[in-house]
């Protein structure tokens, strides 16, 4: 069975894969199947190929050879790759196996880390508490990375936890927050202005250009969050410097 | 070491970009006007991807500790070493101690300074291009500022540092100093979702660079372009030369330190090719707009690279001891 999808050349050295046009958890997985298939496969002249939320980046260098095949070619390792059954082609396998990575995220919850927690309490007729226990309840995946160097967009947020934006964004909003946006939670990598409401902080360094990968998370990962209380936030904030 | 007396408007590392981390949110950045920097360097006896200083609109005041030699190329910018007027679009000799002055350029935006063994910078994710949005690269991902020393590596300098160049090369093919013809622009996927007269206007009219320009993209103002139905978009994968639409109805052109992902409508992509001319478009300047084809957009990327790489093959012939 092979997924649809439409290529749609966006530049002389980049195309784009659609495999949907909504925020969708299914249409993503896709994507991320996509982004792993075509890696696997080390096509000649790729040099980037990035997730979002129902679209697949791919840029190439437009003098090496091939370029101009390459439409063709990402089709075949996808038509290849995303078919199930009795195929033994390790490109095929490879994207039938994603390895997906599992990160578990202490955050500190409330009080000077997370000042909006009370008004997405009020808004979503709950208390503090049970925001906190249902932001923890859920299993989040990297939907894609954006905005800023690591700033995850979260896709599995509770709906009873969607929350507008702030009308008034902040100018400075402190690294490590932890924040709702719409129908998704996000972190920010570092300090950035921000319009997201900020429910929680973690210690942990998202963006990092001197460790490899820079990241802590990659597109399709998958997250869970763990409270901690201050003084384990100060803790780990140590240890992870 | 090269002293940075006065930085100039905004003075930062630029080599070939970061490419391969776009997945983690990480644009290329990289020159703007991407064959100048590297005939610059080339003039210096430097590798392809060697790292340059983009120069913008008014250039810096620097002091030149040990003896160099340098090479100055893109917009048209006075260049002085210790008072003494200096040819553009050559490997220009400096004395020990000299101040070399870069001015205010008179046309185009964005000017190269490359020294001969290169800048001696630790590579920040594979490159030494500044982002100055995701503070990524040498100084912290910063511009220039007074007082910073920059290192230069060791290189050979044979020149008696007195002389005048003797040689240049025609700056012509590579600063268009009659920025009449317009830019290629490919079509956008929803170039076909403006009004019949908005796409009309698209390609008839004549936009402005706007002053809140800068790296990231430049903002053109014209006729207001507007879209026959409104189009309900989620984020997804920019790169550079993309022509995005917002609400106000004026278009921004991505430069090389654009978002990697946005929400927009686009209504078209620059050309590869005739980005060198959106990098030296300034604020004020007229811009406008010709539909082209991938096929056609590919033929003179490919023409142009062919030249670069012949040139840059004569300019080691020309260096050659």
């Amino acid at each position: 069975m092979s997924v649809d999808f439409a290529i749609e050349p966006l530049a002389e050295d980049a195309l784009l894969l659609r495999f949907g046009d909504g925020i969708d958890i299914d249409v993503n997985a896709r994507v991320h199947a996509a982004a792993h298939a075509i890696r696997a496969a080390k096509l000649a002249g790729i040099v980037d190929v990035a997730p979002a939320y129902a679209t697949l980046l791919v840029r190439f260098d437009p003098f090496s050879r091939g370029g101009d095949a390459l439409p063709e070619a990402v089709t075949r390792v996808l038509d290849r790759g995303f078919q199930q059954g009795e195929d033994n082609e390790p490109e095929a396998s490879a994207s039938r196996k994603l390895p997906t990575q599992r990160t578990e995220i202490p955050v500190c919850y409330g009080g000077e880390y997370g000042p909006d927690l009370g008004a997405i309490a009020q808004r979503a007729g709950m208390t503090p508490d049970e925001v906190v226990e249902r932001h923890l309840r859920a299993e989040y995946t990297v939907a894609m990375l954006g905005f800023a160097p690591g700033f995850p967009y979260l896709l599995g947020l509770d709906p009873a936890l969607h929350a507008p934006r702030r009308a008034n964004p902040r100018t400075r909003v402190p690294a490590g927050s932890v924040a709702i946006g719409g129908a998704q939670t996000g972190i920010y990598p570092r300090e950035l202005p921000g319009g997201w409401n900020l429910i929680g902080r973690t210690p942990l360094v998202l963006f990092d250009s001197g460790r490899h990968p820079p990241c802590l998370l990659a597109p399709g990962d998958r997250v869970r969050f763990c409270a901690v209380d201050a003084d384990e936030f100060r803790r780990l904030a140590e240890r992870d410097a | 070491m090269i002293e940075v007396i006065k930085p100039g408007l905004l003075t930062t590392f630029q080599d070939a970009g970061r490419p391969g981390f776009a997945h983690f949110g990480i644009g290329r950045s990289g020159a703007f006007d991407a064959p100048a920097r590297r005939i610059a360097n080339a003039l210096c006896g430097n590798p392809d991807d060697a790292c340059a200083l983009e120069i913008t609109l008014s250039g810096p005041r620097l002091r030149m500790r040990e003896a160099a030699c340098i090479a100055v190329t893109g917009a048209p910018i006075p260049f002085r070493i210790d008072g003494i007027e200096q040819p553009m679009w050559a490997p220009v000799p400096v004395p020990a101690g000299a101040t070399i002055d870069l001015g205010t350029m008179s046309s185009g935006c964005r000017s190269y300074l490359a020294v001969r063994g290169g800048f001696d910078l630790a590579p920040v994710l594979g490159s030494r291009s500044v982002d100055v949005n995701a503070k990524l690269g040498p100084h912290a991902g910063r511009a220039l500022g007074a007082g910073d020393v920059l290192p230069i590596a060791a290189a050979d300098v044979r020149e008696d540092a007195r002389a005048r160049p003797t040689w240049w090369i025609d700056p012509r093919p590579w600063f268009d100093q009659d920025a009449q013809a317009p830019l290629r622009l490919l079509p956008g996927n929803h170039l076909d979702a403006l009004t019949e007269s908005s796409r009309e206007s698209l390609f008839s009219e004549t936009f402005r660079v706007r002053a809140d320009s800068n790296r990231t993209g430049l903002r053109l103002d014209g006729p207001p372009l507007e879209l026959a139905r409104p189009i309900e978009m989620i984020s997804e994968g920019c790169v550079p030369g993309l022509l995005q639409l917002p609400p106000s109805g004026q278009p921004i052109a991505f430069g090389p330190e654009c978002p990697v992902s946005g929400g927009y409508p686009r209504i078209g992509q620059v050309a590869v090719v005739d980005m060198p001319r959106l990098a030296q478009l300034r604020p004020g300047d007229a811009v406008r707009f010709t539909p082209c084809t991938f096929e056609g957009a590919l033929h003179a990327l490919r023409e142009r690279e062919r030249m670069l790489d012949t040139l840059t093959v004569n300019i080691a012939a020309r260096l050659a001891p």
